[in-house]
């Protein structure tokens, strides 16, 4: 089974991927699906090759992490888009900022980003290479310490409990 | 648009507050990314047009192709998340573009390596 | 209340082509490159949403396929150019 099918969640949504694309649950489309939603993580394994595919140890963190990001997006994009129609007269206080990092999970990493960036008002911009600090760019910031505290309680703590199994199963002695 | 007849009095009215909110919302974004002063706040312009607007519209155009055929018709949800998942490398990639060429001409090398973070839009 | 949604979605269109003439005056005037590359990725992103307004006027699902279109080449096409210019040698 895990020769045959590294990932499974991968091979799901390849099948719904042909499947929306082609908009029919028709048999020969469905049997297309599944020769692509097997095929294609097989070739692709080499590319993964030090780490592997991701392995999600509690989706039901990654769900409500998702949801309270959902949340988030539109309040930022409410309060983004009421800066721009009416600027303060003293101008805004857009300014890069550092936060310490504890996550190393490549894919950990990619989803943090992912959050981040989506979320209007704050822009990723690199991790330092040799003190593995965030830099992060912020549209209108008041406190530069609630920002770190918000980054690191509710972005990545959750992403480190998402991933956290693979961190030991992926790094044998 | 006869066919649009068929559409449910619950389903227009939702159809209509997302298309308002969603048209305003794109319109909002292109605006800040025309008037704000200097580009490290202009990126931020856009981004509200990617998520908030875009995903009204995705929705909206979901929301009105299943009504409208009477079946479900979910294909959006493909632009959806190539969106969702593209926007975040891009304004990455660009800012980091930025910041890479302001730190080039300014002969300041040593801003990446010594996290001494780069302040640009003071010295304008 | 179907005549309100013919004018929502005609108010959804016309606000998409302002949003896309803002992006073309920053195209046209934005001082250093990546202004330029920022602009043209909100022109693309605003073409997308465009094509979809289009196919909800029209009661055509042809438009998707171009909507699907224009996002991969947007998203290609500006990685490609963003990329140039972080690693290009041109300073302005």
């Amino acid at each position: 089974m895990k020769r045959w099918l590294p990932s499974s969640l991968l091979s799901g949504m390849l099948f719904v991927l042909w499947l929306l694309l082609n908009q029919s649950l028709d048999p020969a489309h469905l049997l297309l699906g599944t020769v692509l939603a097997v095929v294609a993580p097989l070739l692709a394994r080499t590319l993964m090759q030090p780490i592997g595919y991701p392995r999600l140890a509690k989706p039901i963190i990654l769900i409500r992490l998702l949801g309270m990001a959902l949340v988030e997006i539109v309040h930022s994009a409410i309060t983004v888009s009421r800066l721009i129609l009416f600027p303060k007269p003293d101008g805004m206080n857009s300014q890069f900022i550092k936060i310490p990092l504890d996550l190393r999970n490549p894919y950990g990493l990619a989803l943090l980003s992912c959050l981040i960036n989506s979320t209007p008002g704050t822009v990723w911009v690199e991790i330092l290479p040799n003190r593995h600090e965030l830099v992060l760019h912020v549209f209108d910031l008041h406190s530069e310490q609630w920002w770190v505290d918000t980054i690191k309680t509710r972005y990545e703590k959750p992403i480190i409990d998402i991933f956290h199994e693979e961190v030991h199963k992926e790094n044998p002695p | 648009m006869n066919e649009m007849e068929t559409i449910p009095l619950w389903a227009a009215a939702l159809l209509v507050s997302l298309l308002i909110l969603g048209g305003s919302i794109i319109l909002i974004g292109a605006l800040g990314l025309m008037r704000l002063p200097d580009f490290y706040q202009r990126i931020h312009g856009p981004a509200i047009t990617v998520t908030l607007g875009a995903g009204c519209v995705l929705i909206a155009s979901m929301l009105y192709f299943t009504v409208l055929q009477s079946r479900l018709v979910l294909h959006e949800l493909l632009i959806t998340v190539f969106v969702l998942m593209t926007a975040p490398i891009v304004s990455m990639l660009i800012i980091r573009a930025a910041v890479y060429r302001d730190l080039r001409a300014r002969k300041r090398d040593s801003g990446v390596e010594s996290g001494g973070i780069y302040r640009f839009p003071e010295q304008e | 209340m179907i005549s309100l949604l013919v004018l929502a979605i005609n108010y959804a269109l016309i606000c998409v082509v302002i949003a896309m003439l803002f992006c073309t005056v920053r195209l046209l005037i934005g001082p250093a490159a990546h202004d330029r590359v920022l602009a043209l990725d909100t022109l693309w992103m605003c073409g997308m949403l465009l094509a979809l307004i289009l196919g909800m006027r029209f009661g055509s699902q042809i438009y998707f396929e171009t909507a699907l279109l224009i996002a991969l080449l947007g998203f290609v096409s500006t990685i490609a150019l963003a990329k140039f210019l972080m690693r290009g040698e041109i300073i302005e």
